[in-house]
């Protein structure tokens, strides 16, 4: 066993499948003892807000401010022209003040708004612009003098009594705030989702939940078919024939579409997280009892099991001792595949709307089917629904990558 | 002699899996408990308050879907009205017909899919067969980025062509399976935009289904490579080329066996990928059937995606009977 264990190890395969699972499980254990919170608490008003640390303004306008030197319109030019804006800009500048595309650089925000406030002029002729085109070049222009532009910010107070409003503070361009003087902050690192929750919280939440499900999923379906083709393997004749048959037909006949109708058939109320798991579980045994039933009937005429029968040891425990042995290795990897299948199962499923119907916990296919409702994918709110599939894709390549490990100490012939 | 009796076995198995799985389709929403019928018709009277008017409405409903008739009249109407292609009528789309709805998706799904699938599989295969016979970047650097890729569901692969080519790029069209501004005609304008529509759920298809063939061909041909007929073929000094060429043969068996049963999976995962694209296929109308609770509309998608994974399978197994004489032989006895 010690030494088995070693050689599974030296596999570099089933080492870095491994790692990369252990990660993911150790981030699920220990994530939820740093981060607190609620994964499922609805921080945000609003949807989809951009992954980045969030500071309380009113903090930040009273926090004692810091005078520094920059020269902040080149960067909120930067920030505020949009590609296509400098686009338009560069179009207006080629076609009528005569520049050479060469001249400008759209990537140089500063560069370029120069070249623009030396050439452009609103009363100038423009031939061959309408009117409207016009018109957006003057709001424009009216943007860019206005990012240009270092006022002064006021804050004003409303006197309780009077209703006047009387100047408070005036905070000029050049001061800046420390983000660490400010108490109230909140880092989002993924953002938040569509219902205003902490996306990386709660992937961490539905991680845990999916792999919940999956090895749920994968411990049933596995026992399952473990035990029929065990029973398969072993007795054989009609018994075999008959487990064959069922086994060949729910091989052909899509398990995904068994669970639609029987997640949809068990109505919403019923649909928790473990029910899923179970459904899951029980849609998806025949690979399993396929490749058990025909290693059984590789060993049942062995020496080994023939000496044991004429001992006239029980069937249980010829089953147990003389012939499970030599088929763990394919039992343990048809469980890891079962389980990396059962969390893409309940992906799809939730994808479909036919996933768990709960609002107490999320799994990845819950996260994804909010997030794609809610058209993050139209948006382009990646940090929505990213962090998911990256999840689901290293769950699912961390096992496989552990199942051909394994593979390949088991089945020497694979080694190359 | 033998084809014809490995073709009739095949077809009379795939039969009798075809009665059971229309049995399970028919039995499965109706073992549960709370029918779907008294579901809907609660939905119905939802806010009524006259109990006869109720009542009228319950039975109104009992007897449209004919739950008041004993299990097997029921299911001899249900056989009776499939076979014709009549599903009733869709709840959700009322007062359109499911069969209507269903031949009008059936097609866009049969279209994406099936060119996707084969495509990946053969793409998969040469990659496979190439990575094990020329080894290098091909074993050591395409192989391993497509078997990462093949880890990546059917819908995730789709939101990734979608944010890469659609929103950042804007090389292809976001959703729908044609222009939003065109009415389906044999006109150019509309052929090209369905092209344009078809590119990115197709190639989301065809990337993840690679990798996986290309290592089960990948191991098989390592296998086949190191048979004894190989070496003895190389001593009798027969020409590299056709030694691959039997080697390749023999790999691709196992291969089209394991196109078969894994087609029903991937037809799942596609039809999911298809929502993201809101492709006008089956997967876009299951979405919208559940979202609907239309009973009907569930039950006739189930059942003819049942009936398409259970054609190309047996599709598939007569194929095999062609490609390898073994089965027919195997009959014979």
């Amino acid at each position: 066993m010690k030494n088995q264990i070693r050689q599974i190890f030296h596999s570099p395969k089933f080492t870095v499948g491994f790692i990369i699972f252990a990660a993911l499980l150790v981030l699920t254990i220990f994530y939820p003892l740093i981060v607190t919170n609620d994964p499922l608490e609805m921080v945000g008003q609003g949807n989809f807000f951009k992954p980045g640390t969030y500071i309380s303004v009113s903090e930040a306008v009273n926090t004692n401010p810091y005078t520094l030197n920059i020269n902040a319109s080149s960067s909120r030019l930067e920030q505020n022209l949009s590609m296509e804006e400098r686009m338009a800009m560069a179009d207006w500048l080629n076609q009528f003040a005569g520049l050479s595309s060469k001249e400008m650089d759209v990537t140089d925000a500063g560069g370029l708004v120069s070249l623009w406030k030396d050439h452009y002029d609103s009363a100038s002729e423009q031939k061959g612009l309408i009117a409207a085109r016009k018109k957006y070049f003057s709001r424009l222009d009216k943007k860019i003098t206005g990012l240009l532009e270092d006022r002064d910010v006021l804050l004003a107070e409303k006197n309780q009594e009077t209703g006047e409003v009387s100047v408070k503070k005036t905070i000029p361009s050049t001061s800046y705030v420390n983000v660490k003087d400010v108490g109230s902050r909140r880092v989002f690192i993924l953002g938040t989702d569509n219902f205003g929750r902490d996306v990386l919280t709660e992937l961490v939440a539905a991680i845990k939940t999916s792999l919940k499900i999956g090895f749920i999923a994968g411990l049933i379906a596995t026992t399952i078919g473990l035990s029929l083709g065990l029973i398969a393997g072993y007795l054989g004749g009609i018994i075999d024939d008959f487990i064959l048959f069922i086994t060949n037909l729910f091989t052909v006949i899509p398990s995904f579409i068994l669970l639609i109708l029987i997640s949809y058939s068990i109505g919403k109320n019923a649909r928790g997280v473990i029910m899923v798991a179970f459904i899951i579980g029980l849609t998806s045994w025949t690979w399993t009892t396929r490749s058990v039933r025909s290693q059984v009937i590789s060993l049942r005429n062995r020496d080994h099991v023939n000496l044991s029968k004429l001992s006239g040891h029980s069937l249980f425990r010829i089953i147990l001792t003389d012939i499970l042995p030599y088929i763990a290795s394919y039992v343990v990897m048809a469980l890891i595949l079962q389980i990396s299948s059962g969390i893409l199962a309940e992906a799809q499923l939730s994808m479909i709307g036919l996933g768990p119907a709960t609002t107490t916990v999320s799994t990845l296919g819950l996260m994804m089917n909010w997030a794609m409702s809610y058209s993050a994918h139209l948006n382009g709110d990646w940090w929505a629904y990213f962090p998911v599939i990256i999840s689901i894709a290293l769950i699912s390549f961390s096992l496989n990558l552990m199942n051909t490990g394994l593979d390949q100490i088991f089945n020497p012939q694979l080694r190359e | 002699m033998g084809y014809k009796k490995y073709y009739t076995n095949k077809i009379i198995w795939y039969l009798i899996t075809l009665v059971i799985a229309v049995v399970l389709n028919f039995i499965l929403p109706r073992l549960m408990p709370g029918d779907p019928v008294s579901a809907i018709a609660a939905r119905a009277v939802d806010g009524m308050t006259d109990s006869t008017a109720i009542q009228a409405v319950y039975e109104d409903y009992a007897e449209k879907f004919g739950v008041n008739l004993p299990m097997s009249t029921q299911f001899l109407i249900f056989i009776k009205n499939a076979l014709r292609g009549d599903f009733g009528v869709s709840f959700s789309q009322y007062p359109r017909t499911v069969g209507n709805i269903i031949a009008s998706s059936v097609w866009w799904t049969v279209c994406l899919q099936l060119p996707a699938i084969l495509l990946g599989w053969i793409l998969g295969n040469v990659l496979g067969a190439v990575s094990a016979y020329k080894k290098g970047i091909f074993d050591k650097g395409v192989l391993p980025v497509f078997l990462f890729m093949s880890n990546v569901p059917a819908f995730g692969m789709a939101t990734v062509l979608l944010y890469v080519f659609s929103l950042k790029l804007g090389l292809a069209p976001s959703s729908g399976g044609y222009g939003f501004d065109l009415i389906p005609s044999a006109s150019i304008t509309f052929f090209r935009s369905v092209l344009a529509h078809y590119q990115l759920p197709f190639w989301s298809v065809v990337l993840i289904t690679v990798g996986g063939q290309a290592i089960g061909m990948r191991s098989m041909s390592i296998y086949e490579l190191n048979a004894d007929y190989v070496k003895y073929s190389r001593f009798m000094g027969i020409k590299d080329r056709k030694i691959v060429g039997y080697v390749f043969r023999n790999a691709m068996l196992p291969q089209i066996t394991g196109l078969a049963m894994s087609i029903g999976t991937m037809i799942g995962g596609a039809l999911v990928a298809e929502i993201i694209f809101s492709y006008p296929g089956l997967g876009t109308t299951l979405l919208a059937a559940v979202k609907g609770r239309d009973y009907p509309l569930i039950s006739a998608c189930t059942l003819i995606i049942t009936i398409m994974v259970l054609l190309a399978n047996l599709f598939v197994e007569l194929i095999y009977g062609v490609i390898d004489p073994r089965i027919k032989a195997a009959q014979q006895d």
